[in-house]
């Protein structure tokens, strides 16, 4: 069987893309949960609602999306550290993560898709930009615009995230809290306040990633829900809190849904993440440059 | 108290509350009564994983949709068995399907427990963390088979008739009253399988996977054993749940067979119940199943999931032992003989 | 020519990324030994403990017990074989009452070997009488929250006594201890030890190690530095400038 090269190609090019920008979406769990073991199973909620927000901005006002959730960030950061606070507060502290914890976040991922059902319904919402439309045609291959940009900032992002985590001292002392709590106590530092910067961090990437999302299509409240799986799929592959690990996983799940989608249909890729992510556990827990 | 003699009280109890329903004659009474018993149902058998053993399980609705599409496709296969088997069976087919409702209950069990078991032997070697995310993707992925499965009507759903009355024994019932009164049958079954499990032996190994795995499998708790075991029975209830529905309904098709609901509530009813006990999900299922249906003639029926998931965290945050845990404390505290 | 060991590690070897834990280690123990381990903190005693009983998998060498490869076995299979172990840092199970925390060996691994299943009554006895070997029959009934660390280790030991093992590993059941209570355990060890139960104790107590052990092996750094009569070994030079010299 041949398969048409320019079909292969462009289904690539729309694999690494996609692999960009699904490098964003995890890069905040793999810190809440590949550094810190905060299982936030809500990573994908806060990602909806940065899609919203420059959705309302965008319509609104006409600001680029991107700048939009640039602007945001602070408000992302802020609500983080709150989110991470209660969390510490109610169970971290008590010892009873495992369950309460999950529930906790279930609730707040529920809570946000209902929230957003309430405001604005079920339709699919939309922003516009300049580079939403346009193509790039490099032979017979496709760049979309509306791929690319999202995906040249979301690595970009990755870049920015692993200088602050290997070279700033903050970056540093979270690194250390992910390896051995008891240290860094010793060295002075809190490790609860780095937990909560780490925290509030991730959801500050959840927010910007939000913006790409809408960038790259259409979204509308439950859109979220499929991500849990490609989100913590990624994470384990890249081995939990290695970013680069994270960004290869991210290509290649994106590759392998844009195979799936481009020679099956594209309603089979939620259930593409979900056999990378059963594949992950069975095979290789410690994934691919895992600890 | 035996178990015999709870099933018998918890049936006693259950058939007098459908006579009264009987005698009432408010067809809502049966509607809204048999969304109650389902969830009766779910929130039990969610709590026989994630209460007794510690496992949560978000993708309830999954293995509830199950059910229902085993039925679905069971009535697919009796209205035409010409079109999709081969002569000699189709005539068997005509005879025996589409089955009566509690046979479908079973057949939809053992889909939904062989699922679990499948599912669990693959993630629970590994922390509970990936499990739970684990049925939360499997939620996701089940869906997207069903809207690409034609054959039970994909994302156009499925129609299923109901006859208009059914005779048991002598009676005519209408079929409304048929499918409350097979959900209460369900629901005493659960509970009373619920509290058998927490007072056996089988029930102290959940506790001690609960409270610490590596201690549990050091006293020589076969861990992975019970949790497949706790795995294929909550999900084979969960099934068994979700196989009527279609009768229900009427017409299905996999948001509503997916819907937020039994994703919310499952987890919800027995957490703001108290995971402890058999007591605690039927406690939270009357509760909030009886809160929501009024709420959803009120108010609207997103603003009520709105409320049940407030709810879930400000309990998870605030009385984490649910409310038969806030008893327990108040009877501690007053003077009751611990 | 003496019988074969009840308990023969050859060689296992435990990474945790990079670092090191256990290199090499060859040990064996005789049925009915009292067998004493001792090391600095962090030298491995506790990961050689997990990697014998299956908490932990040893990436090199094997583990033999009673003849019987262990490789891959479960930890609650050794349990069954007859291998139990006290955890360093107590992990009761907090759900349950302080005697029904001694139930779970005796339903799941006491009665999986009796001929006859045993009536709850008489669960219920074997309970309170392993708490009073104990000393904490009186605090049956109360959470194991309500313990002091001191009971919670005698907890942890009644618990694997509970599972009637041939082998019993004691890791630091006796820290925090007040001298009359170390000499009880002692006894209670060297009772146990009477009746057939083969025991390796895991303590920084000298003068119960070795008042106790009739040999006495040591973990410097994720290696068996010695293994041999307790006084020669307290002599040798190498364990006084690793361990004892201070």
């Amino acid at each position: 069987m041949s398969i048409p090269i320019d079909l292969l190609a462009n289904a690539v090019v729309a694999g690494l893309l996609l692999g960009g920008f699904y490098a964003a979406v995890t890069v905040g769990i793999s810190i809440s949960f590949g550094m810190l073991d905060v299982v936030n199973i809500a990573h994908p909620a806060f990602i909806i609602l940065g899609s919203y927000i420059a959705y309302i901005v965008n319509i609104h006002l006409g600001v680029d999306p991107i700048l939009v959730a640039l602007i945001a960030l602070p408000v992302f950061y802020l609500l983080g550290a709150a989110v991470y606070q209660v969390y510490y507060v109610a169970f971290e502290r008590r010892g009873q993560e495992a369950l309460r914890g999950l529930a906790f976040f279930f609730g707040l991922l529920f809570i946000t898709e209902v929230a957003l059902i309430l405001t604005f319904g079920v339709d699919y919402r939309y922003v516009e930009a300049p580079y939403i439309g346009p193509t790039w045609r490099l032979g017979f291959v496709d760049f979309p615009l509306r791929m690319l940009v999202p995906c040249v900032v979301s690595v970009l992002l990755v870049i920015v995230l692993q200088l602050l985590l290997t070279r700033t001292f903050i970056g540093r002392a979270i690194m250390a809290v992910a390896q051995d709590q008891l240290a860094l106590q010793l060295m002075a530092a809190n490790p609860v306040r780095i937990k909560r910067i780490a925290f509030a961090v991730s959801i500050a990437t959840a927010g910007l990633a939000g913006a790409f999302l809408i960038i790259i299509g259409p979204v509308e409240p439950s859109v979220g829900r499929e991500y849990i799986g490609r989100v913590f799929a990624i994470c384990v592959l890249g081995g939990m809190g290695s970013l680069p690990g994270t960004v290869i996983a991210a290509m290649l799940l994106g590759i392998v849904e844009s195979f799936t989608a481009t020679f099956y249909g594209p309603s089979w890729a939620p259930a593409v993440a979900f056999g990378f992510l059963l594949l992950t556990l069975a095979v290789r827990p410690a994934g691919i440059l895992g600890r | 108290m035996r178990s015999w003699s709870f099933f018998l009280l918890a049936l006693a109890v259950g058939l007098s509350f459908f006579v009264l329903c009987m005698v009432v004659r408010n067809d809502y009474l049966f509607f809204a009564g048999y969304v109650v018993l389902q969830f009766i149902v779910l929130a039990t058998a969610w709590n026989i994983l994630g209460g007794y053993c510690g496992y949560v399980n978000f993708g309830s609705a999954a293995f509830f949709a199950l059910g229902a599409y085993t039925a679905i496709a069971l009535h697919k296969l009796g209205a035409s068995p010409d079109r999709y088997l081969p002569a000699a069976l189709a005539d068997l087919a005509r005879l025996v399907l589409p089955p009566p409702i509690p046979v479908l209950m079973l057949l939809g069990g053992i889909i939904s427990g062989v699922v679990g078991l499948g599912m669990g032997y693959l993630t629970l070697r590994l922390r509970g963390v990936f499990f739970a995310i684990a049925t939360l993707a499997m939620a996701v992925v089940l869906q997207t088979l069903m809207i690409n499965w034609d054959f039970v009507g994909g994302s156009r759903g499925a129609y299923v008739i109901r006859p208009a009355s059914v005779s048991i024994l002598g009676f005519s019932l209408g079929y409304i009253e048929y499918l409350f009164l097979v959900m209460l049958m369900l629901a005493v079954a659960v509970l009373t399988v619920a509290r058998l499990i927490e007072r056996s032996r089988l029930g102290y190994g959940f506790a001690t996977i609960r409270d610490d795995e590596l201690a549990a499998e050091a006293a020589g708790v076969p861990t992975l054993r019970l949790k497949l075991v706790a795995t294929t029975i909550s999900g084979a209830f969960m099934g068994m749940a979700g196989a009527p529905l279609p009768y229900y309904l009427g017409y299905v098709e996999p948001g509503a067979a997916f819907g937020l609901q039994y994703a919310v509530n499952s987890i919800a009813m027995p957490m703001i119940g108290g995971t402890t006990t058999w007591a605690g999900p039927l406690i939270g299922a009357i509760l909030l199943g009886s809160l929501q249906q009024i709420a959803t003639v009120t108010i609207s029926s997103a603003v009520n999931l709105l409320i049940v998931g407030v709810l879930l965290v400000a309990f998870v945050i605030i009385a984490p032992a649910g409310i038969v845990g806030l008893v327990q404390g108040w009877r501690r505290r007053w003077g009751a003989p611990a | 020519m003496s019988p074969a060991p009840l308990l023969e590690v050859k060689g296992v070897g435990k990474r945790f990324g990079g670092f090191v834990a256990l290199e090499g280690i060859d040990l064996d123990v005789h049925e009915g030994e009292r067998l004493g381990l001792i090391g600095p903190n962090g030298s491995g005693k506790s990961t050689l403990v997990n990697c014998v009983c299956g908490t932990l998998q040893n990436e090199t060498g094997s583990v033999r017990f009673a003849g019987q490869r262990l490789d891959g076995l479960p930890a609650h299979r050794r349990t069954h074989l007859g291998l139990a172990r006290s955890f360093q840092l107590p992990r009761p199970f907090r759900s349950l009452p302080v005697a029904d925390n001694l139930r779970i060996p005796l339903l799941y691994t006491v009665r999986r070997r009796a001929l006859l299943a045993r009536s709850e009554r008489e669960l219920d006895e074997r309970c309170m009488e392993l708490l009073r070997m104990v000393g904490l029959e009186a605090k049956a009934r109360r959470s194991p929250a309500d313990l002091t660390q001191v009971e919670m280790r005698k907890l942890e030991l009644a618990r694997a006594m509970a599972a009637e093992p041939k082998l019993l590993i004691a890791d630091e059941a006796m820290a925090g201890l007040s001298h009359s209570e170390i000499e009880d355990i002692i006894a209670l060890l060297v009772r146990l030890n009477q009746q057939g139960v083969t025991i390796i104790m895991i303590e920084h107590i000298m003068r119960a190690v070795m008042s106790f052990s009739q040999r006495l092996a040591v973990l410097v750094s994720g290696r068996k530095i010695a293994d041999g009569k307790p006084e020669e070994v307290v002599n040798n030079p190498e364990v006084v400038r690793a361990y004892l010299g201070q």
